[in-house]
């Protein structure tokens, strides 16, 4: 990429947008599953979960692409580690103070970000190897496509688990069994095998709507 | 310089780490008056719920103010002696002799009367336990109980978290009718205890349940002397 290339030229658009759909982190390559099956419970978990997740992608692979030059190799993955470890740490110390019910709700999970295969991978892939906006761009990319995934399997889950979405009540208290209507929430939405499905599902979908993807 | 020579490996990491250690540092003294006050408005709703009185985060300090209406601190005699009841870490407390050790406790007013709230803390599989239980001016009747934990197991353990845990402690007694302090029995079906002194145990959480059971039992036997007194 040369230096004159405008900033959202159609090659750096596509770092945003190949991530969210053909290269789709938890879709496609299937990275990160564990924590998508943890914090979906419910949608409000999964937003935060998903701003955090890009804020600290974007930014570890921008503080990474600056430091390219002069990261020692037989350390770099532990130089990368400690730049993750730092962003997450900061990310949950701001949660604590400012949203600190969701901070509890997602309890170990952000701490759990430093793991995230995604982040390592994207890191390892790009930002080692590429400029800081373009990795900036690939960063809020990947973080985005990750959270789509999320919220879709999120807001799935906490309507059919517990008829509502975003904490909102959807379904009327009327219909509900136990107020002599015919409905239920169904109890296995809100465990984890059910998130396992919900992402078979979207793959699913996503493979029989994308021709890139389809394999022979 | 030699990227990949030992010095400048050494000079990178430790520079490195002074950097990221000055930052973390910053933001987490700059962050934590907010916090602190997370962590108290959540200590006022475990309180209040110890008496059956549900509050979000931003009603709690409003119906906490309202309900708690005084807070002393009381030694293992039951003698009342200085202290900010609120602000007591039984964390600290606990690592004192019992006869040491300042003992809060929180009186609730209530449409039933006063409640006496003790705050209690112990060991579960993982990690430290905690709750708040509620008491009926008999100083013997539970009016309520609310325990909490840092690490126990989700689906197992963890469930001394739930309603479904907590609400059989209601109506449950800790004395017996000679006036010895029995506690509550967590029990498991093979074991046999009053019906009035036991509530059922955790299946697959047996650990953090007899945890929860000595908990109980420990804390109630440093307020004994004080509930006695109280009473007569």
């Amino acid at each position: 990429m040369s230096e004159r290339d405008p900033l959202f030229s159609k090659k750096n658009l596509k770092l945003i947008s190949d991530p969210i759909n053909n290269s789709n982190p938890i879709t496609v390559q299937v990275l990160g599953i564990c924590s998508a099956l943890a914090v979906t419970a419910q949608l409000k978990p999964a937003v935060v979960m998903s701003l955090s997740v890009i804020a600290v992608l974007a930014l570890a692979n921008v503080i990474i692409s600056l430091l390219r030059n002069t990261i020692p190799n037989r350390i770099r993955i532990i130089v990368q580690l400690v730049i993750i470890a730092a962003l997450v740490i900061l990310v949950d110390q701001i949660l604590k103070a400012f949203v600190y019910d969701v901070s509890k709700e997602l309890s170990v999970f952000v701490g759990l970000i430093i793991t995230n295969c995604i982040l390592m991978g994207r890191i390892e892939a790009f930002a080692l190897g590429n400029k800081p906006w373009q990795s900036f761009l690939d960063g809020i990319g990947n973080g985005a496509g990750y959270g789509a995934i999320l919220i879709i399997i999120a807001f799935f889950r906490e309507l059919l688990g517990s008829g509502s979405v975003y904490g909102f009540k959807i379904v009327p208290d009327s219909w509900y069994i136990t107020n002599g209507g015919f409905y239920s929430n169904n109890g296995m939405m809100i465990l984890p095998p059910m998130a396992l499905i919900t992402v078979g599902i979207i793959i699913w979908v996503q493979r029989s709507r994308n021709s890139k993807l389809i394999e022979d | 310089m030699d990227r990949n020579g030992n010095t400048y490996t050494f000079i990178y990491a430790a520079i490195l780490v002074i950097i990221v250690a000055a930052v973390l540092s910053a933001v987490a003294m700059s962050l934590k008056p907010f916090q602190k006050r997370n962590f108290e408005i959540e200590k006022k709703q475990n309180i209040l719920a110890s008496v059956n009185i549900t509050s979000t985060s931003k009603n709690a300090e409003e119906i906490y103010a309202q309900k708690i209406v005084k807070s002393y601190v009381v030694d293992i005699h039951g003698n009342q002696i200085e202290g900010d009841a609120f602000n007591i870490s039984l964390k600290k407390e606990h690592a004192k002799k019992a006869e040491n050790r300042s003992l809060p406790v929180f009186e609730c007013e209530t449409s039933k009367g006063t409640k006496y709230i003790l705050p209690l803390r112990g060991a579960g599989l993982w990690g430290p336990i905690w709750g708040y239980i509620s008491l009926d001016s008999d100083m013997n009747t539970i009016y309520g109980a609310t325990f909490d934990h840092q690490s126990e197991t989700p689906g197992l353990g963890a469930e001394i978290a739930t309603k479904m845990f907590q609400a059989p402690f209601k109506g449950k007694k800790i004395f017996d009718e000679s006036g010895k302090l029995v506690s509550i029995v967590v029990a498991k079906t093979n074991e046999t205890a009053p019906a009035e002194h036991r509530v059922d145990a955790i299946s697959g959480g047996t650990i953090t349940s007899k945890g929860l059971q000595k908990m109980l039992f420990d804390d109630l036997s440093t307020y004994k002397e004080f509930l006695i007194k109280k009473k007569s």
